[in-house]
């Protein structure tokens, strides 16, 4: 087997994931010396900009971090602050949220599996190009990610950065009839969704089994989505309140982005970590459709993510059809919530894997200080040790192939950047 | 077939995928045009003229001031969709602030970040054609006003306020009758008032109408029990860098 003796692979702007980041590979002889994602997004000072505002705000605020998550957002800092206020909402008002969650997960799940990441699978430079070979199967993809924005509109107000969520609860709860009115819908969308389970299985899928310790929320009522305490593969639970001494930020020296690390050691978050620490935790038609398409109860390829997210988007219509099931409206549409000073923390399952919120209020309401810990930016070490695992298994690639199997490997994870950008550091070699 | 890009600045995504959430039109319209640039959805990247440029996102970076200039020449047409692009965004509360304190508190080594102090509009650095409001835009209004550029006519994007949206819609005034505090009468119209439809007030994610009667709102939105401190958060945040008087 040859190598050539020294190799730069260059991604200068990664397509077909939210923001902006690029990739840096260099090689020598058989070993890889490097590989940095970095993001060069610019920063936006969230955590700045919040301090001074009042309590009610971060939902809506910090809704604008991400316009493919935003649920997530308004979730993670809804509970952080009823937390810090000491208040638990419940009831048929958690079931909404849950719904809404749902949608969330089935739309951006949908994008990801369809327009993102499918073609990579299927030599496609795009979701479009894809339709131009196979529209049926592309126009199911959009079917089941309307069906996901048709639940945030009606519950959120508007599918991208819902207007009717507040600290509390909402501003107006849906009556059962409005929906039921979904029923229909989601009906429909479950088959769309079991097809897509049975398609996507059906992709090749390189061998890569990671060994990354695993991070998701754990509860006892379900699959992890509004709520739970953190638990890790190792089997170690912490609750809420410690996150910040788990996972903690820190600078390597080949890099100056910020990596994160959980007990000093690499995890990883996302579909991944939640189906393998919460398998058993699935409804009975996403257990039935993840034992047919042979996923086992634990997954570590990340390549295999494309199916766990496809399991992921029946649950959460299955999730979604059973909460409209047994809702009954509630007396209030939000349950009063009065400052203190304190902290709260938050944490939820966005689509990409756990969203950490922290916030510290003031006894007037007013936010002193906010502390954001996105997905993507949990994962970036991981993601960069998957690129190194693959490079060194694919050397005998050209560049051209290699580059593409790295941008892949990249977009295993639904990175998000935009995301990410306020929390990492920034760092960005020429123009 | 007419050539579109689709370009990002500052931003959370959020106007771009408006465009992937138009589900049932993407897919005719994806034959009716050939995207020449769009990173959230291909690799393939084409060098211009472009007939149609979508911007999303505000400057905030020298590298953007450069960027947003080239697109400019390339572009016959150039739309701005979004608060960022048309206001600057949320992120422009850095102008109001100093953004060293900024840097440094959101980064452990501050002197790597390359930020603008500033973050400005499109408008701010090259001429625009057209500007879609909104946090996020409405995409109602975004296919409005691709099709209208595919037919070669105006597009139909009204720049009164939210009031008109709301009594179009038959909702009732949540000001008049809750007392409910809503930036309605000032904000431009666009949304559909998702915000009275849910029984809050709007917050004026859209930014202001064309001449915003701001003074005569304020002791209105006094009446309903806001403070001083209240008033001034609620015109500065999503668009806070423009002008509401």
């Amino acid at each position: 087997m040859t190598h050539r003796a020294n190799r730069t692979l260059q991604v200068a702007g990664l397509a077909r994931v939210e923001g902006e980041g690029a990739l840096h590979v260099r090689t020598t002889g058989g070993r890889v010396d490097e590989v940095r994602l970095d993001i060069y997004e610019p920063p936006r000072f969230f955590e700045a900009f919040l301090r001074g505002r009042n309590f009610r705000e971060p939902p809506d605020i910090t809704a604008r971090i991400c316009g493919i998550c935003p649920v997530a957002y308004q979730m993670s800092a809804c509970q952080a602050i009823e937390d810090a206020c000491g208040v638990r909402v419940g009831g048929q008002l958690r079931a909404l949220r849950r719904l809404l969650y749902c949608g969330e997960w089935i739309s951006s799940h949908a994008l990801h599996v369809y327009l993102l990441h499918a073609p990579d699978f299927l030599g496609f430079p795009d979701g479009i190009a894809l339709a131009a070979a196979d529209r049926a199967t592309v126009e199911r993809g959009l079917r089941l990610k309307k069906a996901g924005n048709r639940i945030m509109d009606l519950v959120g107000g508007r599918a991208i950065h819902p207007v009717n969520v507040r600290v509390g609860g909402f501003y107006r709860v849906p009556a059962p009839e409005e929906l039921r009115g979904l029923t229909g819908t989601l009906r429909e969308a479950l088959y769309d969704a079991l097809a897509t389970a049975e398609w996507v299985a059906g992709f090749e899928f390189p061998d890569l089994d990671v060994p990354h310790d695993l991070l998701a929320l754990r509860e006892d009522d379900g699959y992890p989505l509004d709520r739970g305490t953190p638990h890790v593969s190792t089997g170690i639970d912490f609750p809420v309140s410690e996150f910040g001494d788990h996972v903690v930020e820190h600078q390597v020296p080949h890099s100056t982005a910020l990596h994160a690390r959980l007990d000093d050691r690499v995890f990883l978050v996302g579909p991944l970590a939640r189906y393998s620490l919460n398998s058993d935790r699935l409804s009975l038609i996403a257990r039935e459709a993840a034992a047919a398409v042979g996923l086992g109860t634990v997954c570590r390829n990340p390549f295999k993510s494309i199916v766990v997210r496809a399991v992921e988007i029946v649950y959460a219509i299955e999730e979604a059809l059973s909460i409209i099931d047994s809702y009954e409206r509630p007396e209030v549409p939000c349950v009063e919530v009065h400052p203190r000073a304190g902290t709260g923390h938050g944490a939820t399952e966005a689509p990409r894997g756990l969203l950490y919120h922290r916030y510290d209020l003031g006894a007037d309401g007013r936010v002193l200080a906010a502390d954001i810990v996105p997905p993507t930016a949990q994962n970036q070490t991981a993601i960069e040790d998957d690129v190194t695992r693959v490079v060194r298994a694919h050397q005998h690639l050209d560049d051209h192939a290699l580059q593409s199997l790295c941008e892949q490997t990249i977009r295993n994870h639904d990175p998000c950047i935009s995301c990410s950008a306020h929390f990492l550091d920034f760092s960005r070699e020429g123009t | 077939m007419p050539t579109i890009a689709v370009w990002k600045f500052t931003s959370c995504d959020g106007c771009q995928l408006t465009l992937l959430d138009c589900e049932d039109e993407l897919l005719p319209l994806a034959d009716q045009v050939h995207i020449a640039h769009f990173l959230e959805v291909t690799g393939a990247s084409e060098p211009g003229p472009y007939d149609i440029s979508i911007v999303e996102g505000s400057v905030t970076t020298p590298e953007e001031a450069e960027r947003i200039r080239w697109i400019r020449e390339q572009s016959a047409m150039l739309v701005v969709v979004g608060a960022c692009a048309t206001s600057g965004g949320v992120q422009a509360l850095r102008n109001f602030a100093d953004v060293d304190e900024f840097r440094s508190i959101v980064y452990a080594s501050p002197e790597h970040i390359s930020a603008l102090d500033t973050s400005t509009p499109i408008s701010a650095h090259v001429a625009v054609d057209h500007e879609l409001r909104g946090c996020p835009i409405d995409r109602g209004q975004l296919l409005e006003v691709i099709t209208a550029l595919l037919a070669g006519r105006a597009p139909d994007l009204p720049d009164t306020s939210v009031c008109t949206d709301c009594k179009r819609r038959g909702l009732t005034c949540v000001m008049v009758s809750r007392g409910t505090p809503c930036l309605g009468p000032v904000t431009h119209a666009g949304c559909g008032a998702l915000c009275p439809a849910v029984d809050r007030g709007c917050y004026g994610c859209f930014g202001p109408m064309t001449r915003p009667n701001a003074p005569a709102l304020v002791p209105l939105l006094k009446r309903t029990g806001m403070s001083d401190d209240e008033l001034e958060l609620v015109f500065r945040t999503f668009n806070a860098n423009a002008e509401w008087t």
